[in-house]
């Protein structure tokens, strides 16, 4: 009741005059073939066993699964959460386990796997409960389009932007266009929701108005082949400010910018959107599912599709499951496989063609066409053009098609975007009218694709550009202060040398040698020298201040602080002499033990010190340790039913091997130490340094074996890694892992390489 | 002085005629200053087209030496990175013939491969870090290292000084967020079926 | 099972380019059989023999070019072209000439450009314009029609176009020639004097019923939509509107507009000649000029020239200019305030 109050707006200025139209340049008119859909009523599909739904059904970043395989979902449960500011949320659309998160067929024109949620349906069809919403008009409208994101909306229409990107929009908004236009032939899902919803429709449009600040002119527009659709929207927007129009039927007036051009005249310049010339745009789809999600708190799980086509039995509309594979809806419609020509989803003029009927329905998929041969031939092989010009009288967006397709033909992507390719809605008009069945589409959307590979590769290569100058000039840098620090030290040794020099002439030769190899006496006897001459200076020092204090001379400050610098010094002196009379024998080593290199290496041969059974022990202690905190970790990865399990369960095994290999060796090693109590440890325990020998000592042999032996070495390694590579390979296919390709690839090289080996080594044997 | 020009006809025209100079003279002199073009030095043009990926294969160390190189005179089709696309761009800001890709032997790699780290297998020695003109690798000594495979150019620069071999190049897969569209298969100018597919109409 | 994958959009209009060849070939017949009934078998002659050579020509080549042949013979863009050639030329021409003719038209004005779609100049009249040039005398020598003299017979004909054997009092002037060579007559005169005149209804004995017959095939090409109206309109119109302003009834007028509008190859060039969309301008408003400046050329070239018909000059020059005619008429594509032309650098 109260929304009333805040509604008044859109009721005090309702108007229903007839509106102006505007003309669109171009458009073609296919045969419209809607009939046939619109015999039955609107009917649900029961719900699947399975559903399958892609992470990716919108415009933007893949949705993130937050959902464990072998969790219990249930319906309208959200199973992936939106990924960024362009993304949406995916809610489980029947109840049941979630069975895979994997790569499947989606609809996609490429036919190419992505991520999708698998769920097996319970047939309890159990669902959360939702959240319904009456005073929507007084909530902030941030947290209506919060509802209106988080039940996942996106426009429905087809493209699968998320629809609270496009009502948070900045700029002031005049136009609200409601897009029922429906001008793609066979779909008549918007034209049955029209029919069925009206009341329904008109309350999401006055919700949208209200968001986007009640845009002074809100209108529902459509096609003139959809009487009833008309008249029942017509009826329900009475004493509402929304406008309902019908209009002369055109292919492509239901593209965004060209239904903008229809209903208001403005053109949405290259390159921006409807926003920037004040209009929002959005399928009667989308207002109620958005109406429903807002209202009712539902999030999107089902919209109404399409199934259409001579190879079925019958044709109709159905409100579908997203997620529901297009097989299931195909049989319910009595599909004739052996009949089809081809599968779509979408309409005929943009809609794209389906490999499998494996792939499901989803928030955009309006339409499933499943025509026949005589509907649908396969396409004639093209001819070549003759210039006709029919293509830029059906082009909408006013471009010139046949000279588009030279330059896509050429290759030549300046001439193509001074073409204005980018502004190409793919709409299909020319492609339709060219009678030498040219795919001008398809050579668009390759140039398009291959202008922004390009685009992305140039900015690739200058970021690399950069990189790479960044590191060439940070090499230049280490190398310049390394020169300096060089240049430093030759310096400093030069002054050594000649101060030494100096020294020398002064003092007497042997003066010179302690410097070079002191014992522990010589260290004590320099510091006691040391010392004494200190303290003689301090003397010297002391005796100097006072006589200058007594002179009352200006030199007292000064003097002090030489008395103190003397004082410091022999300070010094006392403790370096009472340090080295502490620990006489100190090696240079223990002296400098705070250098953690030094420790490390005390510890290394700390424990080269163990003996190799005690090593072993240790060895097998620790890895006994690992592997009980692995084992358990994969326990309860195994209970949670995380996908890293799988993973973990490799670690285990790894450890457990490895586990089985250190026991052998301590066994090995206690026998051993029962032979022979004492063995010598010839062979460096640590396996780096055993790597390091091994490989000086290979290194060694190489240069002294003949280039046949070389090569026959060279061989006998790889077949060991071969066969190795290969276990992995195995393993890795016996896993499923995502490395096989990887591992296929080494192991292939490393045949190849082998080969080539081979070969040099037959060449060398005669 | 006047006199003698106004009378004498060809004293007249080369007056008339070196004055004429003059002006044009002065008003190229003053054109080719005022309106010069500062255009970009063909080094910088030719590094621009360059793939950068800093292979050495032409080799060069770098896509900027090589098109130092480029300018002075060298040939211009030993960039097999870049392909054949990026010979007939150079060859069409020289102004010269686009010869054929020249790679060396090796196979030419049109689809971009990114360098992958087989982690259980790396040492950690560093070496391939080392070797990286993109900086693309990431690990410390005795560390596991790995590929920043957007940052990766496919230079295989860093397959060559791994001791373990642990080094791959795979080419980058097609996901449905990567692919475009191919161009159409070209039949109305090589050779045209005129067959119908066979189907069994109903 | 695995459905076929391709590119939207799925669904096809029922236009084919054989459909529209066809419908031009078509078109040709009620000016072919006006041309048959006023000139005699020597039409049919001629249309046997351009359209066994042509079609044997581009076979020939299709076949030294290793093309898929009946693939391309299949679009039928050699039948128009040969039915074009034959209409153009006059009845009873030796065989010989047909014959270089078809070489001119499908060998080199076609395929050594690289076949339909690439040829930049009209076949047919490359053709005619290099026989006008050069075998002046037989090009000129058109039959008279049937109202003004007797027509040979098929055997007379055949001997005609195989042998070269003359036959006597068949041949005379056609209404632009006749309006040429007699420079000194007021147009009244010339009119009263001249059979061909005298004998006509409106324009000139035969030649307007030939005339009328090529416009009922335009029309119902226009009607079936094949091109659009804005070449041939423009054309017809500025050929229309000089020979008015030059039109004083004096020996030096022009000659009156329906004696320009229903002589010669007007209605066959207007309607099945500039209208060959490969060669033409390709926007509407390029049409327009395109179509503007053949009229203007054939006024001016009949009216000043040497030549009494000037459609074919006139349309080999105007293949000329359109590219540049396509270069000024970029249509304003949606979201941009002006064209932009392809020779603007754009900010990628």
């Amino acid at each position: 009741m109260t929304a009333h109050a805040v509604t008044h707006q859109i009721i005090a200025t309702s108007s229903q005059s007839e509106r102006k139209l505007f003309p669109i340049p171009g458009g073609v008119h296919p045969p419209e073939n809607k009939s046939q859909s619109l015999n039955l009523p609107l009917s649900a599909l029961p719900a699947p066993a399975k559903i399958i739904l892609p992470l990716n059904q919108h415009i933007g970043a893949p949705a993130k699964p937050l959902v464990a395989i072998g969790e219990r979902v249930l319906k309208g449960q959200l199973v992936a959460s939106a990924k960024g500011f362009i993304s949406a949320n995916i809610h489980s659309s029947i109840s049941g386990t979630v069975t895979a998160i994997e790569e499947l067929p989606v609809p996609h024109p490429s036919g190419l796997p992505a991520m999708s949620i698998v769920i097996r349906s319970d047939n309890l069809d159990e669902s959360v409960t939702y959240e319904p919403c009456e005073n929507y008009f007084e909530l902030p409208k941030e947290q209506v389009i919060a509802k209106i994101q988080s039940a996942g909306i996106v426009g429905m229409g087809g493209a699968g932007f998320p629809t609270s990107v496009k009502l948070g929009g900045r700029g002031k908004i005049e136009h609200l266009i409601i897009n029922g236009t429906e001008c793609e032939p066979y779909i008549t899902a918007d034209d049955i929701l029209m029919q069925t919803y009206p009341q329904e429709i008109i309350e999401g449009v006055k919700l949208l108005a209200h968001l986007l600040g009640n845009p002074a002119d809100v209108v529902i527009g459509m096609e003139d082949n959809k009487p009833k659709a008309f008249t029942a929207l017509k009826e329900a927007a009475k004493g509402t400010n929304v406008q309902v129009v019908a209009f002369p039927g055109k292919y492509p007036s239901g593209g965004e910018k060209q239904l903008i051009q229809r209903l208001t005249g403005k053109e949405v310049p290259s390159g921006k959107l409807p926003s920037d010339v004040g209009a929002v745009v959005q399928n009667v789809g989308t207002v109620y599912a958005a109406y429903r999600a807002v209202k009712y708190g539902e999030p999107l799980i089902e919209r109404i599709t399409t199934v259409v086509g001579g190879a079925l039995q019958k044709q109709g509309n159905v409100i579908v499951r997203i997620g529901t594979p297009v097989a299931d809806a195909l049989s319910e419609f009595g599909f004739k496989e052996r009949q089809a020509s081809q599968l779509i989803m979408g309409g005929p003029m943009m809609g794209f063609t389906l490999e499998t009927a494996e792939i499901p329905i989803v928030k955009t998929s309006n339409c499933i066409i499943a025509p026949s041969y005589a509907e649908m031939p396969p396409v004639a092989p093209a001819q070549p053009c003759i210039r006709c010009g029919l293509c830029a009288e059906a082009c909408p967006a006013g471009l010139l098609p046949q000279q588009l397709y030279w330059y896509a033909r050429s290759e030549d992507h300046e001439k193509l975007q001074a073409h204005n390719l980018f502004d190409c809605i793919e709409c299909g008009a020319c492609s339709f009218v060219c009678p030498s069945h040219i795919p001008l589409v398809q050579y668009y959307r390759a140039s398009k694709g291959a202008i922004r590979t390009e685009r992305e590769e140039k900015a690739k290569s200058d970021r690399s550009r950069r990189r790479f100058e960044f590191k060439q000039e940070r090499i230049a840098k280490a190398e310049a202060e390394k020169e300096a620090k060089r240049i430093a030290r030759q310096k400093a040794a030069q002054e050594a040398q000649q101060k030494m020099a100096e020294q020398k002439a002064k003092a007497p030769p042997a003066a010179a040698a302690p410097a070079t190899a002191e014992s522990a006496e010589d260290t004590r006897a320099r510091l006691e020298r040391a010392l004494a001459s200190a303290q003689t200076r301090l003397e010297s020092a002391q005796a100097k201040h006072a006589e200058a204090v007594a002179e009352g001379s200006d030199r007292v400050d000064q003097m002090a602080a030489r008395v103190k610098q003397a004082e410091l010094k022999v300070q010094e002196a006392q403790a370096k002499l009472s340090e080295t009379q502490h620990t006489p024998t100190a090696s240079t080593v223990d002296t400098n033990s705070d250098d953690p290199v030094a420790r490390a290496i005390a510890k290394a041969q700390a424990k080269n010190a163990m003996s190799p059974l005690e090593k072993a022990q240790s060895n097998v202690e620790s890895l006994e340790n690992r592997l009980s905190k692995a084992q358990e970790k994969h326990q309860q990865a195994l209970s949670e039913g995380a996908d890293n399990a799988s993973a973990l369960l490799i670690g285990v095994n790894k450890l457990t091997e490895k586990l089985e290999q250190a026991r052998t060796e301590l066994q090995g090693l206690q026998a051993e130490s029962l032979s022979s109590t004492e063995k010598p440890a010839a062979a460096p325990d640590d396996p780096a340094a055993a790597a390091i020998e091994r490989a000086k000592a290979k290194a060694e042999a190489m240069a002294s074996m003949s280039p046949k032996e070389k090569l026959e070495n060279q061989i006998e390694s790889l077949t060991g890694r071969i066969a190795k590579a290969e276990q992995k390979l195995a393993a890795a296919q016996a896993e499923n892992a995502d490395t096989v390709e990887a591992l296929a690839l080494g192991v292939e090289k490393l045949k190849a390489k082998l080969a080539s080996t081979q070969q040099e080594l037959e060449q060398l044997n005669p | 002085m006047l006199e003698l020009i106004t009378e004498n006809a060809v004293v007249t025209a080369l007056v008339a005629l070196g004055f004429l100079a003059l002006v044009f003279g002065a008003l190229l002199g003053f054109a080719s200053v005022r309106f010069k073009v500062e255009g970009d030095p063909i080094v910088d043009q030719l590094d621009a087209l360059l793939p950068q990926t800093q292979c050495g294969q032409c080799g060069y160390p770098g896509c900027r030496p090589y098109a130092e190189q480029i300018a002075q005179g060298d040939e211009i089709n030993k960039c097999p990175p870049g392909g054949q696309a990026t010979v007939e761009a150079i060859a069409q800001l020289m102004g010269v013939d686009a010869p054929e890709l020249d790679t060396g032997g090796a196979e030419s790699a049109e689809v971009t491969r990114v360098a992958y780290i087989r982690e259980d297998e790396c040492i950690g020695c560093t070496k391939c870090i080392q070797a990286c003109p993109m900086d693309a690798i990431l690990g410390a000594a005795k560390q596991m290292h790995t590929v920043i495979s957007d940052e990766c150019t496919g230079c295989d620069l860093c397959v060559e000084p791994c001791p373990v071999d642990c080094i791959d190049m795979i080419p980058i897969p097609t996901t449905v967020q990567n692919w475009t569209w191919e161009k159409p298969a070209s039949n109305s100018n090589i050779i045209a079926t005129d067959k119908q597919p066979a189907h069994q109409a109903a | 099972m695995s459905f076929i994958s391709q590119s939207s959009p799925h669904a096809h209009a029922t236009n084919s380019t054989q459909r529209v060849m066809l419908t031009v070939v078509l078109a040709t017949i009620p000016g072919a059989l006006a041309m048959v009934y006023f000139f005699g078998v020597g039409v049919i002659i001629n249309l046997t023999l351009t359209i066994g050579f042509c079609l044997g020509f581009e076979a020939a080549v299709l076949y030294l070019r290793k093309r898929p042949i009946g693939f391309y013979l299949k679009d039928f863009s050699a039948l128009v072209t040969a039915v074009l050639l034959g209409l153009a030329l006059p009845p009873y021409s030796p065989w010989w000439m047909i014959f270089v003719g078809c070489f001119f038209a499908i060998v080199v004005a076609k395929q050594l450009y690289g076949g339909l779609g690439f040829n930049p100049f009209n076949p047919a009249m490359i053709a005619y314009v290099v026989l006008l040039i050069s075998f002046p005398v037989q090009m000129t020598q058109w039959a008279a029609p049937v109202n003004l003299g007797d027509l040979p017979s098929i055997s007379e004909a055949l001997t005609k176009v195989f042998t070269g054997t003359a036959i006597d009092g068949y041949s005379g002037a056609t209404p632009l020639d006749a309006f040429k060579q007699s420079e000194s007559l007021t147009v009244a005169d010339i009119y009263s004097q001249k059979p061909i005149f005298s004998e006509a209804f409106f324009a000139g004995a035969g030649w307007e019923w030939v005339n009328a017959g090529f416009l009922l095939g335009g029309l119902f090409l226009l009607w079936r939509k094949i091109f659009t109206w804005h070449a041939p309109v423009s054309m017809l119109a500025v050929l229309a509107l000089m020979s008015i302003i030059f039109y004083d009834g004096s020996s030096e007028s022009s000659a009156p507009v329906l004696t320009h509008l229903f002589s010669g190859a007007t209605m066959l060039g207007a309607f099945f000649i500039i209208t060959d969309p490969v060669s033409s301008a390709v926007s509407n408003k390029g049409r327009l000029i395109f179509g503007g400046c053949i009229g203007l050329l054939v006024f001016l070239i009949r009216h000043f020239g040497n030549y009494p018909d000037a459609v074919a000059f006139s349309v080999l020059l105007m293949n000329f200019a359109a590219p540049f005619i396509d270069y000024y008429t970029v249509p304003r594509s949606y979201g941009h305030s002006k064209p932009r032309r392809a020779t603007e650098k754009v900010d990628v």
